[in-house]
């Protein structure tokens, strides 16, 4: 029995469901929010890698490392943006934000 | 034989570690879970011969990402009972939808095998460098979205120091400009003349 591209399609694809669904069973901690969407893009990153490993071309890791970059950013926002809301409402419900009437 | 096994085992973790995130009471537990299912992953890239993906997968999620979070998690004081309402009410609905991505993406790449013929991947010699291979590329065809990303992390820094920074009134802290810029001769120092005291009893010294 050999591992197929198959297998770590549908392991990708578990996983990046299992991430969808933690946003909506968590749909108030915010920071729990933040941490499934790194699950979906651990996902995306490692269907790039089996895609770069069985079509044997270098640029699909290319591609993980600069979605590294830009996920590590977005977490660092991410997380400043969680700090000043806390700071100013003392929650991070996100029911509770609701000051732009949206 | 023996990668089959690995790649299962490690599946069958990642799998259970992924659960763990989106279902664990306490934030701090999610986070960890996630902690474990990035290493996971990174034994899954190795797997797939991209070691060096792997290993700055363990340095920069595990290792800065990941410790960010946590830091952020337990600095918070996060009532986790109001957060954890509605988990029920919603989790038919999540799982639905789960459901639904993990038929779609299956049909998908079952059924099409995405018109690409897939043989067995290369075995590369012994002397391959996984590092110097996406070197070679990133420096030359790359280079120009890889300075893109430099500056995108300059981004990052300067966003969340601009978000978190604040000053408040009524704090004393130094202003090191100004302690710099000081000089002896019209800063801080007064040299007074002044005549000088008589000793009393005894010569001075």
């Amino acid at each position: 029995m050999t591992i197929t591209l198959f297998d770590f399609l549908a392991l990708s694809g578990v996983l990046f469901a299992i991430g969808m669904a933690g946003v909506f069973l968590n749909r108030k901690n915010l920071i729990l929010l933040l941490m499934c969407i790194e699950l979906m893009l651990l996902a995306a990153n490692s269907n790039f890698i089996a895609f770069s490993r069985y079509l044997n071309d270098p640029a699909g890791q290319v591609f993980v490392f600069f979605i590294l970059t830009v996920a590590a950013a977005e977490a660092a926002i991410g997380l400043a943006i969680l700090v000043v809301l806390f700071r100013n409402r003392h929650s991070i419900n996100v029911e509770e934000l609701d000051s732009m009437k949206g | 034989m023996v990668q089959a096994v690995i790649f299962i085992v490690l599946a069958a973790i990642l799998i259970g570690s992924a659960l763990g995130v989106i279902s664990a009471r306490n934030p701090v537990h999610s986070a960890l879970f996630l902690v474990l299912a990035f290493v996971t992953s990174a034994g899954l890239w190795i797997l797939l011969e991209a070691e060096f993906l792997a290993l700055v997968l363990v340095l920069v999620y595990v290792g800065a990402v990941m410790v960010l979070f946590l830091f952020v998690v337990m600095m918070l004081d996060i009532d986790t009972t109001t957060m954890r309402q509605g988990f029920v009410r919603y989790a038919p609905l999540g799982v639905v939808v789960a459901a639904v991505v993990v038929v779609e993406i299956g049909y998908v790449v079952w059924t099409r095998k995405l018109g690409v013929t897939f043989g067995t991947p290369v075995t590369h010699a012994a002397k391959y460098s996984n590092t110097r291979a996406l070197g070679d590329v990133i420096y030359t065809t790359y280079a120009y979205p890889f300075e893109l990303a430099a500056v995108i992390l300059l981004v990052g820094i300067v966003a969340a120091i601009a978000l978190t920074l604040r000053r408040r009134p009524g704090t004393r802290s130094q202003n090191p400009a100004k302690q710099v810029r000081v000089s002896a001769k019209h800063g801080r120092i007064r040299l007074v003349k002044m005549p000088s005291g008589r000793s009393r009893g005894g010569e001075a010294p």
